[in-house]
């Protein structure tokens, strides 16, 4: 099978993720959407490390697992003091910062 | 189709030069540490260790940064470039770095500190009200601080995209918790956090996805191995400009510019007041060392393409982040706009990326832009320790109202606070101008006279807001009940007195430091 079908694939689950970080009010579905994107990254990492011939974009692919895993401890974190202060997880909510 | 093969000869121990990295291995053992000194340090001496710690590691950094001076070559195996621009921005970031810990640990202004007692606990709960009853402080914050510091050093050194993403996501996540742990006005605070790390990660991810698009062109993240790959022209043109844009949006978002400013204002007005000034100056710094290193060495042959694009952001951000800021009554706010504004006058330096000096060989759109990170980030760091003295029964007074006639109160703090919004405007004799005339002449040099017209008229209009805030501090009649000016202690001085010297010695005398920034201009490819 053609390599490059991943790379679609891979875009369109880009898209989605941020059709989700901008649709979605959850801060919870919010931050998932955004976990999406970078897994969709990785997928194409790894297309393209299969289409290159080298190792490289599979090795990256271990890199963005790491920071990702990070990246859940900081914001879920930072969603859980925000649930806990406000009772709610809505990104609506948070609007006491404007103009 | 390749196949890929694993054999033993494919794999070679990589060389790592220590001596190189001594700045940052410095940075993140002392960061550890710190977290040694939370866990079993007992409450009554923390914060004075954890200060010293701190301080002592980032003054040892700037000394081996020091050493290192007119190194230029890559280390680990060429995932690091330790050059003049990198030990340049290096050297910048540590000596910012001090006086904002100095204002982040001031005990005075606050009983108990800036920062809350316990990040964990719900703002307005018996919890809090126990915890900052008994003085029990965490203190985090250093540790937090000083792995976002090296981040921060290893964000414009990395010679490769995985390394730059690391580096990137190591800064930010210590500050987007930075951001959420103010002791006053917590909600704001934890609202200023979700933002900043929500649209952070959205961000890093455009970022990372412009990565993934450039290795599928170039079949590497190292950018001497992307600049090769563009000049051949061998690859597919859309993954090249494609991947390049959604790496522009990652930099430019860290940069704060236009359009991809939104957060700014919000986050800087929501976070703690000495952590903002850390965040406005020493990332700002470290983002435009990335943006510079990334379009100057890993895409300089597609200069033509990307030119016109920074053209038009720089415009953008000139105008939004100065049209804006008039309309603003927080200071802290006002600020943020500010910054925006002053990062569309770095772009504009920028732009001349091919403009050398005939005599000493300096590129006169990196020498311009590393000054004016210097001298920008000092005043900044100063102008956001300041807004931490105007206090009224609820903390920061950051009302534009309640700064009126803050002159008749204290004089000093006034003036001081004019030295900083002149500086910000671009008047002789303070560091804004010197840094100001460095860029637009460097653009005048490089072809971009338009944008330097634009950038001169969006200064006199920034000039108009910050000029406000003086006619209103030294020109208006105090209201009765209004805020007072609190006496910092020794930290928060040391902070306000060292960046208001630095703004008045590079107005005034700004050779040397001209000097070392168009030695330390050349990047290594």
């Amino acid at each position: 099978m053609n390599p490059m079908n991943y790379v679609y694939l891979s875009a369109l689950l880009f898209s989605i993720g941020a059709a989700g970080v901008l649709l979605r009010r959850n801060a919870i579905v919010v931050f998932m959407s955004v976990e999406l994107m970078l897994n969709a990254t990785n997928l194409t990492f790894v297309a393209f490390a299969r289409m290159h011939g080298n190792l490289d974009g599979q090795v990256i692919a271990f890199f963005v697992m790491v920071v990702a895993a990070a990246e859940v401890v900081v914001g879920l974190a930072i969603i859980m003091t925000i649930f806990r202060a406000r009772r709610s997880a809505s990104v609506d909510g948070a609007n006491l910062l404007k103009y | 189709m390749n196949v890929v093969t694993l054999s033993a000869a494919t794999f070679q121990t990589p060389s790592v030069e220590y001596r190189q990295l001594l700045p940052m291995l410095i940075v993140f053992g002392v960061a550890l540490l710190g977290v040694l000194v939370e866990a079993f340090m007992g409450r009554t001496a923390r914060q004075h260790v954890q200060l010293v710690l701190a301080v002592g590691g980032l003054v040892a950094a700037f000394v081996a940064v020091v050493g290192l001076a007119g190194h230029y070559g890559v280390a680990v195996m060429g995932a690091v470039a330790i050059d003049g621009p990198a030990l340049f921005l290096q050297g910048t970031i540590l000596v910012l770095a001090v006086p904002a810990v100095l204002a982040m640990a001031e005990p005075s202004l606050d009983r108990g500190g800036v920062f809350t007692s316990a990040g964990s606990s719900v703002p307005g709960s018996e919890h809090e009200r126990v915890l900052t009853a008994t003085g029990v402080t965490q203190t985090e914050v250093f540790p937090l601080t000083m792995f976002a510091i090296g981040g921060m050093l290893l964000f414009p050194a990395a010679n490769d995209l995985l390394t730059m993403f690391v580096a990137l996501e190591v800064l930010s996540l210590p500050l987007y918790l930075l951001c959420g742990l103010s002791r006053r006005r917590r909600l704001l605070s934890q609202e200023a956090s979700l933002k900043y790390f929500l649209l952070g990660a959205f961000s890093s991810a455009f970022f990372l996805y412009g990565i993934a698009l450039l290795y599928g062109y170039a079949g590497t993240v190292r950018l001497s191995g992307i600049a090769a790959a563009v000049s051949n022209g061998s690859g597919s043109d859309t993954l090249l400009v494609v991947g390049t844009a959604l790496l522009a949006v990652g930099l430019l978002f860290k940069v704060g510019a236009a359009p991809f400013h939104s957060w700014t204002p919000d986050v800087y007005q929501g976070a703690p007041t000495p952590v903002t000034g850390f965040m406005a100056a020493c990332t700002k710094v470290a983002a435009f060392g990335a943006l510079m290193r990334v379009f100057y060495v890993g895409l300089g042959g597609l200069v033509w393409e990307w030119q016109p694009l920074i053209w038009a952001i720089a415009i953008l951000t000139m105008v939004v982040g100065s049209v804006i800021a008039i309309t603003q009554t927080d200071v802290k706010r006002m600020l943020a706009y500010s910054s925006i504004a002053h990062a569309g006058f770095i772009l504009t330096g920028m732009v001349a990326t091919d403009t050398v000096d005939a005599r000493t060989g300096e590129i006169l759109g990196v020498s311009s832009v590393l000054f004016y990170l210097l001298a920008y980030g000092f005043t900044t760091i100063g102008a956001f320790a300041v807004v931490t003295l105007v206090r009224d029964a609820g903390g920061e007074a950051t009302h534009l109202s309640q700064w009126a006639g803050l002159a008749k109160r204290s004089p000093l703090v006034a003036a001081v606070f004019t030295l900083f919004l002149a500086a910000f405007a671009g008047i002789p004799l303070t560091s804004g101008f010197t840094g100001k005339f460095a860029v637009f002449s460097a653009a005048i040099a490089g072809g971009a006279t338009p944008l330097v017209i634009v950038g001169v008229v969006m200064s006199a209009v920034a000039a108009f807001f910050y000029f406000r805030v003086v006619v209103l501090m030294f020109f208006s009649a105090p209201a009765p009940d209004g805020p007072a000016v609190a006496v910092p202690s020794a930290l928060t001085t040391m902070t306000i007195a060292l960046s208001a010297g630095v703004t008045v010695l590079l107005g005034v005398w700004p050779t040397q430091v001209l000097d070392l920034a168009a030695q330390a201009s050349q990047f290594v490819r």
